[in-house]
């Protein structure tokens, strides 16, 4: 038996499956799973990353409710995954973030809203909050740039830290030693599949969400959402950049690089949240886990509110409310970096991981 | 709302593999097509659920299948199955259109795949639906669907109104709305075997049917059949005849499916509630036997039987969905399956003194075989020597019946008489029998089903039309 009840059954259902073979075609989950004829902890919450939850199993699988053998993969998975999350957090007295996860990011962000807003006020006069500031440097009379540089670097790294502690304890859990040698060919691959989304497509049709039929666009609000999330991600790294090597301070004209990666990211991190969250909520209930819904919503959210008030931002930066506009978009943008490790984006780290480890032991079956 | 008081040119019963190709070719020839489905529609399709590849010919391999699997071997291995009992012309034209099939499948939204990892050794004869069978119908349900065929759940045909072989409407009863008068053109039967149907079953199998299990679906209780043959269609085949397998004795009496098989006979012996051996668990590569032990364990005392082999070939074969009954003697399995130690121990110490020095292979007919006992196991021969030893007790799987309705290459039905009907085809299972006299070669049920269902369809949208 194992550590947990939604272990259990995620042995008891990989067991059916194992027998049946019939969704090996359809994702990763399903080849991995047949590599093992018994399934550890690891072995189980490793599948459980993999899976994408594309759901197609559930519709094509004959023994699906109200059979009784009652196999639900996408679902059970789910679960197994969300605890796989609070297994591994660290430090470990935050892994209760996981239990009542909308709460608690919920309170983050606001109070670091109102910590910026406060902050803001309390070091600038009112006039500076609400005034009129353009040019270069306007941002940095709200808040000195060496500041902010030093405020969200250290927010990133501590979310770095945090991140790569999860993963040490995943890779070990799946019976990775932790010194592993780097892979490069297995590491490409799994670049290439996360980047795809190569498992998010129901086999080849499609996602399924509402119904039996193929139509759902999860995929692409997905890649919506992760590009606009990676570009938005690397305009604040070319204006760092700018600052710093160039010495040319924001706000920039439209024109210029970040703005232009910026509101391209933004764009998408509007779609794409919109797409993904309206996809959550139509999704047939018998296929999620209702229970994280908290989870899901929360971090889909975070990533619309850093979007809408960063190009709030930019459409009225040259106004009084240019103030209290960064200070909200920059109170979003540290809760997100500091809860990162408390909530859904670590799906993406687990999920690579996983898929990386996918990739090594396809090339060790295929002898390559 | 799918109107009923209309006339439709083609009626479908039945909702597998060969009643939606068959809705389908109808559709496509440009027929109006009413489908009934008598089961629920999470159980919809009947076998075909089950099902994960079908045996088509083709010339040359594919990018899922591993080489060319000529019209000729196709018809080779079928006489080999049946010995030789199955209509050779109608078997012949069902091998050939079976080229064209696979393309066809596929512009019905279908999705092929290489062979499942651990099957056997299927890679150049069959070809893999990706997801499985459901996977499979779902496509066929899309796309009968997308063209304007009308679908009903629930959907019993309670009578069919038949008059000198031509049919006029059928009797409709649905759980909401009762009874109605379904009127079409043409009828296409697709509804399945009576395997679900128990009591029929006796009427051959005497009480022994009572220890069956059904692999397939509960609904496929034969009404459609007993109806047509009671109404002057001729009857083909063996009405004990069926394919069937041995499958795991702990499986439910119903729907266990694929899962519930066992692969493992080739690496033990299988001895019956007396603890003896009754047939050579080594006389041929398991894809070409495995249809028989259905039958073979039919026939022993009580319907059961014990596979036994020990510890050193559990990874030999698949992983299954029960597991195995370990005893660390072979008196202490004997009594965990209720069997006679001193018997069970007998018959293994015999065998193990039979066995022949020689290179096991699997996948070839090798020369570990016994000698001196009977029956002689002829190939994969080992002692069964170390502990702990391992059994999966067994029973008949039954997966389909093969007496069914007399059709002709148009899948048309045959009168008593001998006469065409004016009006009625039929499809898959229900007329399984024209084709498999006897045995069975994995696939092939789907290939009876999507052949002659299309078929079916086209030539009932013509005689409609006419």
């Amino acid at each position: 038996m194992h550590g947990t009840r939604i272990l259990d059954e995620a042995d008891r259902l990989m067991t059916v499956c194992n027998s049946c073979r019939y969704c090996e075609g359809l994702c990763a989950v399903f080849p991995a799973m047949e590599m093992r004829r018994a399934f550890s902890d690891g072995d189980l919450n490793y599948l459980a990353n993999l899976c994408h939850s594309c759901g197609a199993c559930y519709t094509d699988c004959q023994f699906s409710p109200p059979h009784e053998f009652n196999v639900n993969v996408p679902k059970t998975l789910a679960v197994a995954r969300a605890e796989s999350y609070a297994a591994y957090t660290w430090p470990r007295t935050f892994s209760g973030a996981f239990a009542r996860n909308g709460l608690v990011i919920s309170l983050v962000a606001a109070l670091s809203v109102a910590g910026f807003i406060f902050g803001f006020a309390a070091i600038n006069d009112r006039g500076v909050l609400t005034g009129i500031h353009t040019g270069a440097g306007a941002f940095y009379k709200l808040m000195p740039h060496n500041a902010m540089a030093l405020l969200f670097s250290a927010a990133l790294l501590y979310a770095i830290l945090a991140l790569v502690m999860g993963v040490r304890a995943f890779w070990r859990d799946i019976g990775e030693p932790v010194g592993m040698r780097m892979d490069a060919k297995a590491l490409l691959r799994a670049i290439r599949d996360a980047g795809e989304l190569r498992y998010l497509d129901g086999g080849g049709v499609g996602c399924f969400n509402e119904d039996d039929r193929p139509t759902d666009r999860r995929k692409l609000y997905h890649h919506f959402t992760f590009y606009g999330f990676s570009l938005c991600f690397a305009a604040t790294w070319v204006g760092t950049l700018y600052h710093y090597l160039l010495a040319r301070e924001a706000p920039y004209a439209w024109w210029d690089l970040p703005v232009v990666l910026g509101t391209l990211g933004g764009i998408g991190l509007v779609i794409g949240p919109v797409g993904l969250l309206t996809a959550k909520w139509t999704r047939a209930r018998v296929l999620v886990d209702e229970q994280r819904m908290g989870m899901d919503t929360a971090f889909i959210l975070m990533l619309f509110l850093t979007s809408v008030t960063g190009l709030a931002l930019l459409l009225w930066r040259e106004t009084a409310a240019m103030g209290p506009l960064l200070a909200l978009h920059l109170g979003v943008v540290f809760a997100l970096f500091i809860t990162m490790p408390y909530g859904k984006f670590v799906h993406g780290i687990y999920r690579f991981v996983a898929l990386v480890r996918y990739a090594r032991e396809r090339q060790m079956m295929l002898g390559d | 709302m799918v109107d009923l008081t209309r006339r439709f040119d083609v009626l479908v019963i039945g909702g597998g593999n060969a009643a939606l190709c068959a809705a389908i070719s109808a559709r496509r020839a440009g027929a109006s097509v009413l489908v009934l489905e008598g089961a629920p529609k999470f159980y919809r399709g009947g076998n075909t659920r089950h099902t994960r590849n079908m045996r088509c010919a083709h010339d040359a391999a594919t990018e899922i299948l591993t080489g060319p699997y000529t019209e000729e071997e196709f018809w080779n291995d079928l006489l080999l199955v049946t010995g030789g009992q199955t209509d050779e012309e109608l078997a012949r034209f069902m091998i050939h259109e079976s080229k064209d099939i696979l393309n066809w499948i596929v512009e019905q939204g279908v999705r092929w795949q290489p062979s499942l990892g651990g099957t056997l050794s299927l890679g150049r004869t069959n070809s893999f639906f990706l997801g499985g069978g459901r996977a499979m119908l779902n496509a066929l349900y899309r796309t009968a669907e997308e063209l304007g065929v009308d679908i009903l759940y629930d959907a019993e045909v309670i009578d069919l109104n038949i008059e000198d072989g031509m049919f006029l409407s059928a009797q409709l009863k649905q759980p909401v709305g009762g009874k109605t008068e379904v009127r079409a053109s043409t009828l296409v039967a697709a509804a399945g075997g009576f395997e679900a149907n128990i009591e029929w079953l006796k009427q051959y199998w005497g009480e022994a049917a009572d220890n069956f299990l059904i692999r397939g679906t509960p609904f496929n209780r034969g009404a459609i059949l007993k109806m047509l043959l009671a109404k002057g269609v001729q009857e083909i085949g063996d009405p004990t005849q069926c394919h069937a397998v041995a499958i795991d004795a702990r499986a439910p009496k119903f729907d266990g499916g694929i899962i519930t098989r066992h692969d493992s006979v080739v690496f033990g012996i299988v001895v019956n509630r007396h603890a003896e051996r009754f047939y050579d668990e080594g006389e041929d590569i398991w894809p070409k036997r495995y249809a028989i032990w259905g039958r073979l364990v039919a026939a022993q005392p009580d319907q059961i039987a014990y596979i036994i082999f020990d510890s050193t070939v559990v990874t030999s074969f698949m992983p299954t969905l029960f597991p195995p009954i370990a005893g660390a003697t072979i008196a202490e399995l004997a009594g965990k399956l209720e069997l006679d130690p001193a018997a069970l121990e007998k018959t293994i110490t015999e065998f193990n003194a039979a066995v022949q020095p020689g290179t096991f292979d699997h996948t070839i007919l090798d020369d570990c075989r016994t000698e001196g006992i009977s029956p002689p196991k002829t190939h994969w021969a080992r002692r069964i020597e170390t502990p702990p030893y391992l059994a999966y007790p067994v029973r008949p799987g039954i997966t389909f019946t093969y007496l069914g309705a007399r059709v002709n290459k148009q899948a048309r039905m045959l009168m008593q008489d001998g006469k065409p009907s004016a009006n009625m085809f039929a499809a898959g299972e229900i007329m399984a029998g024209n084709v498999l006299g006897k045995g069975y070669a994995a696939g092939m049920g789907m290939t009876i089903g999507s052949v002659f269902g299309r078929v079916a369809g086209r030539e009932a949208a013509k005689n409609a039309r006419n």
